[in-house]
């Protein structure tokens, strides 16, 4: 093995940081805030009067959490370009790029994740505040989103930041399709000059750091907003 | 949409001579099921004991669990099973690192797979052990003691026979996590559901097929699990708690 080769990591961190990261940020940030978005219309269908809706909503949560994400990052990357060519009316399929099928699995991922967190913020809210939005005249969709949504939103950030670290954590697996995310960047370079330890101890290193970083965040954040009820 | 679909194709033979290509995703579920089983012994038996250590009054033992989780929970699992396959067989002895090296095909993936997922899937064992061992009204521990019991014995004979009991609905979803991170397995080469089904894509070009077979695979896969594990859950619940099942019997 031969001693570990700080400068294999020292001159590589513009490519792991400048490329790899910023990719893999991008992806995170985007899919939590697509996830969360598709993942509350999905826990209000899943909370709905209509059946129908419930029922689409809970299949599809369901189907998400019963397999593997690898084997859902494989599906979309090669279903995508195949709805893009029938959206666009094309004869054949429009290769959509690694990011860009990266960002649509991991929001239709994770939104199922995120659902299951909202349901149970909207379902911890007492029915009272529906029905007294009901009785000042608000519709269901300003219920929703002026008295439902916000307090459920903010009981439940602590638990939709610990999700997002496990988004963070989950977009390493992009490298099954061959993507540049940090981890990619990593293991590109690990083959090329043949340093497999350092650069996958480098790799192990900062992932800890950062998630360590922001679940202790998430900690501290809980222990002020949990008291306001 | 001008996908050619062809389902035929599980009935057709597999270039590597074994059998039809439904038959070669069969023994990928063999190899998700054997890798998963494998690891939860490894994460039941590390888990269990991380997360009763975590519950004692030792403030260092306690600390060192902590450290233990810390480390497993905040690295993504693909750069675990990276380390456990590229780099752990660097830091050991090099005449043990060689034989890591030189194990045959399916176990020299195999083997560090188990190892990752067991260790990775201990750490929420553990979490949900202390949870359940915290879950205990304080009277239990308090009981024990008035009794004259040890810790040890406490332990042994008071406390976890009832958390392991109690925690056995939220491990259900945890081996059912197992299964699924199996498919982690596949970037170090362990041909694996998940991986079968990748290679079945490449050498039919039936990406649907392949994605699908597996698909429903897993998804029966997770239903025996379910119903064998609420068997289970049914008979060792304890008795006179509300949880499980709201009372009755299945």
């Amino acid at each position: 093995m031969g001693g570990f080769d700080w400068s294999e990591i020292t001159t590589n961190l513009p490519y792991l940081f400048g490329v790899g990261m910023v990719f893999t940020v991008k992806l995170t940030v985007l899919a939590m805030v697509g996830g969360i978005f598709f993942g509350t219309l999905l826990a209000m269908m899943r909370l709905s009067r209509f059946r129908l809706l419930a029922w689409v909503s809970g299949g599809y949560v369901n189907l998400m959490r019963s397999i593997p994400l690898v084997l859902v990052i494989f599906w979309f990357f090669f279903l995508v370009p195949y709805i893009w060519a029938w959206i666009l009316r094309e004869p054949r399929p429009i290769p959509v790029g690694t990011f860009y099928s990266a960002l649509i699995t991991f929001t239709m991922f994770e939104a199922a994740y995120y659902c299951e967190i909202m349901r149970a913020g909207i379902q911890s809210i007492p029915r009272g505040q529906v029905w007294s939005g009901f009785a000042l005249g608000l519709n269901y969709w300003q219920t929703m989103g002026h008295i439902v949504l916000p307090q459920a939103f903010r009981n439940m950030v602590p638990v939709l930041l610990t999700q997002t670290i496990i988004l963070f954590q989950d977009t390493s697996l992009v490298y099954v399709i061959s993507a540049t995310d940090f981890m990619g960047a990593a293991a590109k370079i690990a083959n090329r000059d043949y340093r497999l330890v350092e650069m996958y101890t480098f790799a192990a290193a900062v992932y800890f750091v950062i998630s360590f970083s922001l679940s202790l965040l998430v900690k501290r954040l809980q222990a002020t907003i949990a008291v306001i009820r | 949409m001008n996908y050619h679909w062809n389902w035929g194709i599980l009935l057709q033979q597999e270039p590597g001579g074994t059998g039809t290509y439904l038959h070669y995703l069969i023994v990928g579920l063999g190899w998700t099921l054997a890798t998963a089983l494998c690891a939860w012994v490894i994460a039941l038996v590390l888990g269990a004991v991380i997360g009763t250590l975590r519950t004692t009054n030792n403030a260092w033992v306690v600390r060192l669990g902590n450290a233990y989780v810390e480390i497993f929970r905040n690295i993504p699992l693909l750069v675990q099973m990276f380390l456990w396959f590229f780099v752990m067989p660097e830091l050991v002895p090099t005449s043990l690192g060689d034989a890591i090296k030189q194990m045959p095909p399916p176990w020299g993936a195999f083997v560090p797979a188990v190892l990752c997922l067991g260790t990775f899937t201990s750490v929420r064992v553990a979490e949900q052990t202390r949870a359940g061992i915290n879950s205990l009204p304080r009277g239990q521990r308090m009981a024990g003691t008035a009794m004259g019991l040890t810790q040890l014995q406490t332990y042994r004979y008071v406390i976890l026979p009832q958390a392991f009991r109690i925690i056995l609905p939220p491990l259900t979803s945890e081996f059912m996590n197992v299964i699924k991170n199996s498919s982690v397995a596949l970037t170090i080469g362990l041909m694996e559901l998940t991986g079968r089904a990748r290679s079945m894509q490449e050498f039919s070009f039936q990406v649907f097929e392949a994605f699908a077979a597996a698909t429903v695979i897993y998804l029966l896969t997770n239903l025996v699990v379910v119903l064998l594990m609420r068997w289970i859950e049914g008979r060792v619940r304890v008795p006179g708690l509300i949880a499980m099942g709201g009372g009755g019997g299945h």
